[in-house]
């Protein structure tokens, strides 16, 4: 870990030991010497980080704090009001329960779905890569793209979703105009584009369960399903904490699609946190509130990840 | 000298082919065509939106507005919707600026990172350890929350509608950092120490010895960076507004509504700017999958 070459100078001579002062002379120019090769390593990702990440945090807290326009009006210092108007907003409450409602509605098929798929691929049936193609491939596709091919699929007129429907013999559905069924008809998108991604996690943690286990369950007369549930299931416990945790922070920052399968508009049911920033900010120009809402939003993160931590934690320490 | 290279820690998706039958047992059993039909199942679910959207792009406008579920029109297969799109040109100059920004954004993320990582990993310095946390603590910090404030900074450097303003606030990813110091961590110390007897400095060290070891990861961090930087939206989106400046996922935002009720020109707009990844993707799955699972589980 430590640069051994200074190291090696600056332990080497003994200054208790040798009276002579020039050797520690040299091992703290050595050591300085260390320093600056260090910061010249780090200095380019330092500018960036301190620019582009600790800057704007701090200064959002300014911003948060003032009536900053974005027509460059305003800029006073107003205290904490923008965050007391916030917390008596009812837009930004519904904003946030929709946030989490759709977190909670996403999150459990993006896991369940992609263990599923993983199990089947992972079973060594032909045809791998069609099947890393199917899960997977939506998810390098941009949000754009994917919201132009839902919100076609779910067009209540022309589209394949109600035509699907009529087929069964069912009524037609205005998915995307519908309150309450937009975010799930956003949620349905969602699942088809980034499973794909927990797939992939699952994939790999399953490849990595030896087989020396399977062997040995085989030896004792396991069958396939006591297998699954004794030996895979139980293997894959600290994946299941990594998906989980990364999905409930992605959908969280929700936005791209519902904004764009809202076509730009949004609903009650449907806006979600960071959508109402940015609806502050660059739609009503309120840099301060949308900073505030911004902060709000930030908090939310931070409770919700720690909350995961400390449940999954505890789950693990038990089983 | 090759055994002691470090391998990437994560398995390696690809290469395993998933877990074979037990010998002996027959390929026809009830169990497997059971897996086979589920897999075949929820495989079509998944690339039905796919192939629908593609159906309705080589459909004629009128075909395409008439709905239904058939997967071609009654006036046949047509690349109208393709050639109005490709004659409007924009979608010429998104796809590029996309591809052009994304490579320099992924260039100078892993550069820095990687140059930062190697620092914190062989490097002693004051504040080295609060200076890790700190940027560790950053990856909770989600970007939309800084959104604002860094707009602001934007107008106050003028960078409002241009490259640099589009590209520099994307290139700090602090998981990268993470990912490659715990790789220059596994790279024994011995092979530096070598060349840095024969007298190479740090700089030379790094770049002759450390970064031709780190070749598969950081290939495997590229691809990783180059995706996110393709289909990011958001930052784009508020930062441009020059037609000509937008990257493809902001420029076909702007036609959604522009479009209006064309749907074969929209899917053929969707199924032109999936494209690229997906012959990428063909091409190169064995590290976009082995890119992406090894970056992933890095974040943690």
């Amino acid at each position: 870990m430590t640069d051994t070459a200074a190291d090696r100078s600056a332990v080497a001579p003994d200054p208790q030991v040798v009276p002579d002062e020039r050797p520690v002379v040299t091992a703290s120019r050595a050591r300085m010497r260390g320093q600056l090769i260090a910061w010249g390593f780090l200095a380019p990702f330092m500018v960036a980080f301190i620019m582009f990440v600790i800057w704007p945090l701090v200064h959002g807290v300014w911003l948060s704090l003032t009536d900053q326009s974005l027509t460059g009006a305003g800029g006073g210092f107003v205290g904490t009001a923008n965050y007391s108007e916030a917390l008596s907003d009812p837009v930004m409450w519904t904003s946030i329960r929709n946030t989490l409602w759709f977190t909670l509605i996403s999150t459990v098929p993006l896991v369940l779905f992609a263990l599923v798929m993983a199990l089947l691929v992972n079973t060594g049936l032909p045809g791998q890569w069609l099947w890393r193609l199917s899960f997977f491939m939506p998810f390098l596709l941009a949000s754009t793209v994917i919201s132009q091919i839902w919100m076609w699929i779910f067009n209540p007129e022309i589209g394949a979703a109600n035509a699907l429907l009529e087929r069964v013999g069912l009524e037609p559905i205005a998915w995307l105009q519908t309150p309450h069924m937009d975010i799930i008809s956003i949620t349905i998108a969602t699942v088809w584009w980034t499973v794909g991604f927990n797939f992939l996690l699952y994939l790999a943690a399953l490849q990595n369960i030896p087989d020396l286990q399977y062997e040995a369950a085989e030896v004792d007369g396991a069958g396939r399903w006591r297998k699954l549930f004794s030996i895979t299931l139980p293997q894959l416990g600290p994946v299941t904490v990594v998906v989980v945790i990364l999905q409930v922070l992605a959908s969280l920052k929700l936005f791209d699609q519902a904004y764009q399968m809202m076509d730009g508009g949004s609903s009650e049911t449907s806006r979600p946190i960071v959508q109402y920033i940015f609806e502050a900010g660059f739609v009503g120009y309120r840099f301060g509130y949308a900073s505030a809402i911004s902060y709000i939003f930030f908090a939310l993160i931070v409770i919700v990840g720690i909350f995961q931590m400390v449940i999954l934690s505890r789950r693990r320490e038990n089983s | 000298m090759s055994a002691a290279v470090p391998t990437l820690t994560q398995p390696d998706v690809t290469v395993s082919r998933g877990r074979s039958r037990k010998p002996g047992e027959s390929p026809y059993s009830p169990a497997r065509i059971l897996a086979f039909a589920a897999l075949v199942t929820m495989a079509v679910i998944w690339l039905l939106p796919f192939l629908w959207a593609v159906a309705t792009a080589f459909k004629t406008e009128t075909d395409a507005a008439s709905g239904g579920l058939s997967l071609i029109g009654e006036s046949g297969i047509t690349t109208e919707a393709f050639s109005s799109i490709l004659a409007q040109g924009n979608v010429y100059i998104w796809a590029l600026n996309s591809f052009w920004t994304s490579l320099v954004i992924t260039f100078i993320t892993v550069a820095i990172s990687a140059l930062a990582a190697y620092a914190f990993s062989r490097l002693d310095f004051t504040g080295k350890k609060w200076l890790f946390v700190a940027i560790i603590a950053s990856i909770i910090v989600p970007p939309q929350a800084l959104i604002i404030p860094l707009y602001y900074q934007m107008l106050a450097l003028n960078l409002v509608d241009t490259y640099w303003g589009l590209m520099l606030p994307q290139v700090v990813m602090a998981p990268i950092v993470f990912i490659l110091k715990k790789f220059f961590d596994a790279v024994p110390i011995e092979l530096e120490d070598a060349a840095r007897v024969d007298g190479a400095s740090r700089l030379r060290v790094f770049f002759s010895v450390v970064l031709p070891l780190s070749r598969p990861i950081l290939g495997a961090v590229s691809i990783f960076v180059f995706i996110q930087a393709w289909n990011n939206f958001l930052w784009p989106f508020l930062i441009i507004n020059d037609t000509f400046l937008m990257t493809l996922p902001v420029g076909l935002q702007t036609v959604i509504s522009a479009y209006g009720i064309q749907y074969a020109q929209v899917m053929a707009q969707a199924v032109l700017a999936a494209l690229p990844l997906i012959v990428v993707f063909l091409f190169f799955q064995r590290q976009i999958v082995k890119g992406v699972a090894t970056t992933g589980f890095g974040g943690q």
